[in-house]
C-alpha cells in the first residue's frame, strides 16, 4: 500500500467506510481471502449446479494450434471451461486448453522445448484438485475438468504475477523489450495493479554473452528458458542456472562467451527484456517499426524472416514462423547481417577511367558503354556469373540476355563447372528439412552443417536427440554439436562404405529411415561425379531411396543455386572465363578474379562493394534482398519470395530490370517488363519456382545417369565454408558479422 | 504526511515511529478501540499514515539484501582459476570409483554432489573451479552442469575459507530471533566481510539457510577444519547471542573445543529453559488402542 493508496482510500466516501463491517481491516493489509477461494472445491460445488449449456460458441484453437491423433484410438476427452475438447492422449493440460482456444498465460513452457514447470504463471483450476495445478505440467486426463477463468484461478495468477514483479525492476521505460515482452503484456492481463513487497529489489550482475546478446539480469524471471533453449537446440551447455532462493541467476559461472550460431535465439524466447539484442540496443521500439515478411538469403535453408524497418532503414530481423523450414528460430547470421546492408553500399553507376579509378555517370551512358563492348566481342567470349544472392528472375534475365548475345556461358557461384542440372533429384534435399525428422542414421559426405546451414543442423540435432539417430560424418576435423563419429576425411572412406568394408555401412543398410547428405561442396571438385555416383551405389546398397523414403540429399550452401539449376545456369564449356573477354559478374563476389584475363572487360551489378568490384571495369549498382521482390527457392526445392522492406539505395535498380535495360540498349529487346512477365517466363523454364510458399519434390527418378569414367581423387574433402559469420558481400560488409569472426569463431 | 495537529500532539509515540512495528500495531489496535466514539476516522488515517512512515523507514535501515551463498559467478584470482591443474589424489581415485560404482552406468552424473565434497575435502575445504571442472570431467558432464549444483548448496565453498568457516543461519526463524546482529557482530569483532579470511586463516563468515534447530534459534554452525579437511566436522552452536558467538569465537581462536550444542546453560538440548512443563507422566494411550475395551 502506498501513501496514494491511503490517500484515496480516505477519499472514498465517508459511508462506506462507516458501512464497513471490521473497520480493524483497514489498518492491514488488504489480502482478500473468501471462503470460497480457500476451498475450491466449494466454489466447484457452487459452479456445478447449472447444467453445462448445450451449444457453446465453437473456438478457434490458439495460434492455429493444430491436433495430430497419431493413433485415433488415444483420443481422449476433457472440458475446458464446460468445452469439451478432443485431444490425443499425452498432451498436457496447456495444450488442451489451447486446442479448446483459451489462451494461458505462461512465461517457462515453450512448445520446443523441454517443460520446466517453475514459474506457475500458468495455474488453472481442474475439478476435485484440491490445489490450482501447473497446467503446462500436468498431463491430461480423460474427462479432466478444467476451469480457466474461475476465482481461484485469477487469484493463483494474480498471485504468482506480484511473486514475479516483486524482484523485477521497474525500468519498462529504458527496457528494450518494452512493448514485446510477456511479463509487461500478462501483467496487464493478470496482474493487480499494485504489489505489496516493500523489501529491497534485488540486483544481478549483467553476464556477457558475446557480441550478439545484450544482458540486464536484474530483470530476469528464472524461467529457464535459455538455459534449455542453449542445451537443447543450441547444443551447447554454456548456460546454467546459479545460486538459490532469491540469489538465483542466470549466467555462465566462468567468464564465457556464447559460442552457438544460433545464439540470437534466446533473444527471442526471453519472455523479459534480460536477454536483448545488442546491435538493436536503444536503436528504435517495436511499435515504430513496418514489418515485412521476407525470406533469409544468407544461406540456401530460406528461413522465414521479418525485416523490421523504420524508414529507410532496416532495424532488425526476426524469425517467422515456418515449421517446414526453420521453425522458429534462425541463425545469427541471418538476424545480425542487416547492418552489412547500410555499408560498402554502391549506389550509382559508375566507369572504371583510364586512370583507375571509378568515375559515377548516369545509367544512360553506363548501359551504353557495357553495350558498345559486348557486342564488340566474340559470343563465345561473352561469359556470365550470378551471385550467391541472386534471384530467380534475376537470373532468368541474365540467361536470356546472354543466350540473345549468342553465348551460353552462365553459371551460378558455387555450383562447379559442370554441374548436372539434369535432374532435379541430384541436387536438392530430397527428405525435405522437416523431413529429416524421421530419419535414424545420417551420414555425411563433405558437409559440415553447422556452419553451412545452421537451422538444417539444428534438425539433424533435434533428430539425434530425439531419435537417438547416428551420425557418421567424413570430411575435416570438424565440431558437430551433437554426437558424431568421425568416419573419414576423403573419398577413401565413401569407397570403403560403398564396398560394404566400413563397419557404419551396416548400420546405414539396417537403418530405417537412413538419410545421407552430401555437401554441395564437393561441387567443385574435378572427381565430383565419381564421388557422386559412389554416394549413390552407396544409397542403392543400403536402401536409402525407396518409394517411400528417399534419403539421399545434397545440401547446398547458397540462396541462388537451387533456382540457377532449375534455370538451367549450366556453362556450355568449364574454362570458359580463362578466354573471356566480357565477363558479366551479377553479385558474383567469390569468383576467383585471377582467372579473368587481364584484358577482358568485366562488368558488375550488385550491391556491395565487395570483392569483385576491385577488378570490374564498369559497376551497376543493385537492390539488396531487402529492397526487392525476388523468388528464391532453398536447398529442399522450397519456392519462396522476399518482399521489399525499405527503399533501393540511391540510383540502384533490380537486377533484371538492369539486364532488361542493357538488353534493351544492346539491341536485343528482352521480351518481358514486368515482373509478372519476367515470371510467366520463368514459368516456361522451371514452373516449380513459380508455386511460391510450396515445396516441390523432384520427381522421383532411378539414376540415369551414365557411370562415369572419372579416377576417384584420394584428397581430403576441405572445409567449405571457413567463417560461418562471413560468407557473402552482405556479411562480410557488417560489423557484426566481423566482431563475431573476431571473437566466436574458434582458431 | 497526512495528519492534523491534534492527532500527532495525542500520540507523538505513533508518528515518532520507533517502536518495532509489532507492538505498535498491537497499541494501534488497543487505541482504536477506545477511541472509537471519537473521530475516529481521522485518527485512523494518522495511524496510517505514521504506520506507513515506520515502513519506510524500516526499508531504508534494513541492510541491503544478502543471500546465503557466495557470489554466483567466479572471478579469476591467483589460486583460483581454471588453467590450474587439479586432479583428484590418488587415494581419493579409489573413493571416486567406489562413489560412481554405487549408480547406475548411464547416470554417472548423480554423483556429483558426493564428488564435489571428496572434492571439497582434498582441497582443504573449499572447491575452486578447476575441481568443479575435474568433477565435471570424471561424470561426463558440461562443467555447467557441475556449477549450478555447486552454487545451489552453501555447504560447497568456492571461495577459501578459515580453519573455522561460521556459519549463521539467516532463515526467518533464526533472523526473527536476531541472527542479523550475530552475524553483523562476528563480522566486527573479526575485522572481516563475508566469505572473507581473517588474516590468521582461522575464521570466516558464511550464511546458511536453516539447518534444522529452529527451535533453539539463532544459532550459528562452525565448519571445523582443524583437524584437516578430511576430519571435518558441523557443530552446531545454539541459542546464541551476539556477546557469546564472541566469547565462541575467542575459544576457538585460544585452540580449545567446545562441546556443541545449545549455549542457554538453563536448557537442555531443545527442552525448554527450567525443564519440561508438559509430558511429565507417561502419556496415556489413544483409547482405540484398547482393543479390549472395544
Ligand atoms: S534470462 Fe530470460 S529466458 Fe533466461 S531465465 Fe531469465 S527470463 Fe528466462
Ligand atoms: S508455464 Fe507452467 S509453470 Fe511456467
Ligand atoms: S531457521 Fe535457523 S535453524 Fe531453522
Amino acid at each position: 500500500m502506498g501513501l496514494g493508496l491511503l490517500a484515496s482510500k480516505a477519499m472514498r466516501p465517508a459511508s462506506r467506510i462507516f458501512n464497513s463491517q471490521n473497520p480493524r481491516n483497514f489498518l492491514f493489509r488488504t489480502i482478500v481471502s473468501k471462503p470460497e477461494l480457500q476451498k475450491p472445491e466449494t466454489s466447484a460445488a457452487q459452479a456445478q449446479p447449472d447444467p453445462p449449456p448445450v451449444d457453446l460458441p465453437p473456438r478457434t484453437p490458439v495460434a492455429g494450434a493444430r491436433v495430430h491423433f497419431p493413433n485415433p484410438d488415444d483420443a481422449i476427452e476433457v472440458f475446458v471451461d464446460g468445452y469439451p475438447v478432443k485431444i490425443p492422449k499425452g498432451m498436457t493440460v496447456l495444450q488442451a486448453c489451447e486446442v479448446a482456444g483459451v489462451d494461458i498465460p505462461r512465461f517457462c513452457y515453450h512448445s520446443r522445448l523441454s517443460i520446466a514447470g517453475n514459474c506457475r504463471m500458468c495455474l488453472v483450476e481442474v475439478e476435485k484438485s484440491p490445489k490450482p495445478v501447473a497446467s503446462c505440467a500436468m498431463p491430461a486426463l480423460p474427462g479432466m475438468k478444467i476451469k480457466t477463468d474461475t476465482p481461484v484461478a485469477k487469484k493463483a495468477r494474480e498471485g504468482v504475477m506480484e511473486f514475479l514483479l516483486m524482484n523485477h525492476p521497474l525500468d519498462c521505460p529504458i527496457c528494450d523489450q518494452g512493448g514485446e515482452c510477456d511479463l509487461q503484456d500478462q501483467s496487464m492481463a493478470f496482474g493487480s495493479d499494485r504489489g505489496r513487497f516493500t523489501e529491497m529489489k534485488r540486483s544481478v550482475v549483467d553476464k556477457n554473452l558475446g557480441p550478439l546478446v545484450k544482458t540486464v539480469m536484474t530483470r530476469c524471471i528464472q524461467c529457464t528458458r535459455c538455459v534449455r533453449f542453449a542445451t537443447e537446440v543450441a547444443g551447447v551447455q554454456d548456460l546454467g542456472m546459479l545460486g538459490r532462493g532469491s540469489g538465483e541467476e542466470i549466467g555462465t559461472y566462468v567468464e564465457k562467451l556464447m559460442t552457438s550460431e544460433l545464439s540470437g535465439n534466446v533473444i527471442d524466447i526471453c519472455p523479459v527484456g534480460a536477454l536483448t539484442s545488442k546491435p538493436f540496443a536503444f536503436k528504435a521500439r517495436n511499435w515504430e517499426l513496418k514489418g515485412t515478411e521476407s525470406i533469409d538469403v544468407t544461406d540456401a535453408v530460406g528461413s522465414n524472416i521479418r525485416i523490421d524497418s523504420r524508414g529507410p532503414e532496416v532495424m532488425r530481423i526476426v524469425p517467422r514462423l515456418n515449421e517446414d523450414i526453420n521453425e522458429e528460430w534462425i541463425s545469427d547470421k541471418t538476424r545480425f547481417c542487416y547492418d552489412g546492408l547500410k555499408r560498402q553500399r554502391l549506389n550509382d553507376p559508375m566507369i572504371r577511367g583510364a586512370d583507375g579509378r571509378f568515375k559515377v555517370v548516369s545509367w544512360r551512358d553506363a548501359l551504353a558503354v557495357v553495350a558498345e563492348v559486348a557486342h564488340q566481342v566474340k559470343p563465345e567470349e561473352i561469359v556470365g556469373v550470378a551471385g550467391k544472392l541472386s534471384d530467380a528472375e534475376s537470373m532468368m534475365a541474365l540467361k536470356d540476355f546472354l543466350n540473345r548475345m549468342g553465348s551460353n556461358n552462365i553459371w551460378c557461384e558455387g555450383t562447379g563447372m559442370n554441374p548436372n542440372a539434369d535432374l532435379r533429384s541430384g541436387y536438392l534435399m530430397n527428405t525435405s528439412i522437416a523431413g529429416l525428422e524421421k530419419a535414424d542414421v545420417f551420414l555425411l559426405v563433405g558437409t559440415q552443417p553447422r556452419v553451412e546451414a545452421a537451422m538444417v543442423n539444428a534438425r539433424i540435432r533435434k533428430t539425434v536427440r530425439a531419435n537417438q539417430a547416428k551420425v557418421g560424418y567424413i570430411g575435416p576435423e570438424t565440431d558437430l554439436n551433437y554426437d558424431h563419429q568421425h568416419l573419414g576425411t576423403g573419398p577413401q572412406t565413401l569407397l570403403e562404405i560403398a564396398e560394404r568394408r566400413h563397419p557404419f555401412y551396416s548400420t546405414l543398410a539396417n537403418a530405417k529411415h537412413p538419410v545421407i547428405i552430401v555437401g554441395a561442396g564437393l561441387f567443385e571438385r574435378e572427381d565430383k561425379d565419381t564421388i557422386f555416383s559412389t554416394v549413390e551405389t552407396i544409397a542403392e546398397n543400403a536402401k536409402v531411396v525407396r518409394p517411400d523414403w528417399n534419403g539421399l540429399n545434397v545440401l547446398l550452401l547458397n540462396a541462388a543455386q537451387a533456382a540457377a539449376l532449375d534455370l538451367g545456369l549450366v556453362p556450355e564449356s568449364g574454362n570458359s572465363i580463362e578466354s573471356a573477354k566480357f565477363v558479366y559478374l551479377m553479385g558474383a563476389d567469390d569468383v576467383n578474379l585471377d582467372k579473368i584475363p587481364g584484358d577482358a572487360f568485366v562488368v558488375y551489378q550488385g550491391h556491395h562493394g565487395d570483392r569483385s568490384v576491385y577488378r570490374a571495369n564498369v559497376i551497376f549498382p543493385a537492390a539488396a534482398f531487402s529492397e526487392k521482390e525476388g523468388i528464391y527457392e532453398n536447398t529442399e526445392g522450397y519456392a519462396q519470395q522476399t518482399f521489399p522492406a525499405v527503399p533501393t539505395v540511391g540510383d540502384a535498380r533490380d537486377d533484371w530490370k538492369i539486364i532488361r535495360a542493357l538488353s534493351e540498349v544492346a539491341g536485343i529487346k528482352l521480351p518481358y517488363d514486368s515482373l509478372g512477365a519476367i515470371r510467366a517466363r520463368i514459368r516456361t523454364v522451371a514452373p516449380n519456382l513459380v508455386h511460391l510458399d510450396e515445396r516441390e519434390p523432384a520427381t522421383f527418378t532411378a539414376s540415369l545417369k551414365p557411370a562415369s569414367s572419372q579416377k576417384i581423387t584420394l584428397t581430403p574433402f576441405e572445409n567449405v565454408v571457413e567463417n560461418f559469420y562471413m560468407t557473402d558481400s552482405i556479411t562480410r560488409a557488417s560489423k557484426i558479422m566481423a566482431q563475431c569472426s573476431a571473437l566466436l569463431t574458434k582458431k | 504526511m497526512i495528519s492534523n495537529g491534534l492527532n500527532s500532539a495525542t500520540y507523538p509515540e505513533i508518528v515518532s515511529a520507533s517502536a518495532s512495528q509489532i507492538s505498535l500495531s498491537t497499541e494501534l489496535r488497543s487505541l482504536l478501540l477506545a477511541e472509537l466514539n471519537s473521530s475516529w476516522s481521522s485518527t485512523m488515517l494518522a495511524r496510517l499514515a505514521a504506520q506507513r512512515l515506520a515502513e519506510i523507514r524500516q526499508v531504508f535501515r534494513q541492510p541491503i539484501r544478502s543471500f546465503s551463498t557466495a557470489l554466483n559467478y567466479h572471478i579469476d584470482s591467483p589460486d583460483n582459476n581454471p588453467d590450474l591443474l587439479w586432479e583428484f589424489s590418488d587415494a581419493n581415485k579409489e573413493k571416486v570409483k567406489e562413489i560412481i560404482s554405487q549408480y547406475p552406468s548411464n547416470y554417472k552424473q548423480s554423483a556429483v554432489i558426493p564428488l564435489l565434497d571428496l572434492a571439497q575435502q582434498q582441497h582443504g575445504g573449499w572447491l575452486p573451479v578447476s575441481a568443479m571442472n575435474a568433477v565435471a570431467k570424471v561424470i561426463e558432464v558440461a562443467p555447467i552442469r557441475v556449477y549450478e549444483v555447486a552454487t545451489f548448496y552453501s555447504m560447497f565453498n568456492r571461495t577459501k575459507v578459515g580453519k573455522y568457516h561460521l556459519l549463521v543461519c539467516g532463515t526467518t526463524p533464526c533472523m526473527i530471533r536476531g541472527s542479523r546482529e550475530i552475524k553483523d557482530t562476528l563480522l566486527k569483532h573479526l575485522g572481516v566481510k563475508r566469505n572473507e579470511v581473517t588474516k590468521d586463516g582461522l575464521f570466516s563468515v558464511g550464511e546458511m539457510e536453516c539447518m534444522g534447530c529452529c527451535v533453539n534459534a539463532p544459532m550459528i554452525t562452525v565448519a571445523d577444519y582443524s583437524n584437516g579437511s578430511e576430519g571435518y566436522t558441523y557443530n552446531y552452536y545454539e541459542d546464541v547471542t551476539p556477546q557469546r558467538v564472541v566469547e565462541i569465537v575467542e575459544i576457538l581462536k585460544r585452540g580449545e573445543k567446545l562441546p556443541p550444542g545449545t549455549q542457554n546453560p538453563r536448557r537442555i538440548r531443545s527442552g525448554p529453559e527450567g525443564g519440561n512443563t508438559t509430558l511429565l507422566g507417561e502419556p496415556k494411550p489413544p483409547p482405540c488402542r484398547d482393543l479390549d475395551a472395544c
